[in-house]
């Protein structure tokens, strides 16, 4: 990926209902839904581990507050 | 994870005012954008201790469960009255009502439009999402014409249903509102615009102006029978032209001016 990873996201994946907001949200295209199920029967919402902006608008969006947003101190940790 | 989160800044997670306990709103559904401003705000202004919250009857009937501050629910519509009892008993508390449009604009406007005309020191948040969510997808007075809702099952009509009502307009025409204003969240950028919006309706009553409502338009992706996505983009093409976006009463802003407050 072209741009550096500036950040990071957590979602509390228990807590997801699998809206597809942040998803939605996302300038960066780094979240998509899980294949796998949480214990309430929804595909999670997942950080695919890479290009995270830091924008903040997946948590802005999200309407269960499941993700929490990280900034790194210095952005080489971009591969 | 830690080792990544020890070399990070941390710019955004739950506030302390929300309890934790996951929301029982539908996926989707920006009830919880909306708890999640409110709790920041609480969290920066320090109000957490001095917090009254009234829940409505509605979808978010369970308020004072994901809030951690005092409250109780009030019948329905009736929270801007059990509100005013608990301000002016307590005047030293902050005494905040989160309402639905069922609840606040329909069996409950006689309440609202007093509470908001005697310029009772509270702040009012008001979800507008066109339809009584809880009970199923009835009409409710917001409901836009030609909307299809259970209880209009060919539309609404005018002829038939009435017009949609309009309470930021009604709020402009009262003496005792300090800040009215319309907002949205469907987008991200909307969001820090609705904070702020909130944030003047909490001066109202904290530097002792007025009256202060802010009326969310919400999604209702469940009874409009649309995904969350969708949802989102019907309310910017439709909802947005029948409930024009903007500050409605602003007497808030002179006032913080005055006393120096940004």
């Amino acid at each position: 990926m072209a741009r550096k990873t500036l950040g990071f996201i957590e979602i509390d994946q228990e807590r997801c209902k699998g809206c597809g907001l942040c998803i939605n949200a996302c300038p960066a295209n780094v979240i998509r839904f899980s294949e796998e199920f949480n214990s309430k029967g929804y595909h999670p919402a997942e950080y695919i581990g890479e290009g995270c902006i830091a924008c903040q608008f997946c948590y802005y969006t999200c309407p269960d507050v499941c993700i929490t947003v990280y900034r790194y101190k210095t952005p080489a940790l971009s591969k | 994870m830690s080792e990544q989160v020890k070399d990070a800044i941390l710019l955004a997670s739950m506030p302390k005012s929300l309890s934790g306990k996951e929301f029982t709103y539908c996926p989707g559904c920006h009830h919880g954008i909306v708890h999640r401003l409110i709790a920041e705000l609480i969290d920066e202004f320090g109000l957490k201790e001095k917090t009254l919250l009234v829940a409505p009857v509605g979808c978010s009937v369970f308020a004072y469960e994901f809030f951690d501050v005092d409250g109780t629910v009030a019948a329905h519509g009736r929270a801007l009255a059990v509100a005013t009892g608990m301000k002016r008993a307590r005047p030293d508390m902050f005494v905040l009502t989160y309402q639905g449009d069922g609840d606040l604009a329909a069996i409950g406007t006689a309440e609202t439009i007093h509470a908001a005309n005697r310029g009772e020191r509270i702040t009012t948040v008001f979800i507008n999402n066109a339809v009584y969510g809880m009970t199923g997808g009835q009409m409710a007075p917001t409901t836009l014409l030609g909307m299809k809702t259970t209880t209009s099952p060919y539309g609404r009509d005018p002829k038939r249903e009435g017009y949609p009502i309009h309470i930021m307009e009604i709020m402009k025409a009262l003496p005792g509102v300090a800040y009215a204003e319309r907002v949205k969240v469907s987008k991200p950028q909307d969001v820090p615009k609705a904070k702020m919006a909130i944030k003047k309706a909490f001066y109202a009553q904290l530097l002792d102006v007025g009256f202060g409502i802010v009326e969310v338009l919400s999604t209702c992706p469940t009874n409009w029978g649309m995904d969350p996505v969708e949802a989102g983009k019907w309310l910017d093409e439709n909802m947005v032209k029948e409930f024009p976006l903007g500050v409605y009463v602003d007497k808030v802003t002179e006032v913080m001016k005055e006393k120096g407050v940004k």
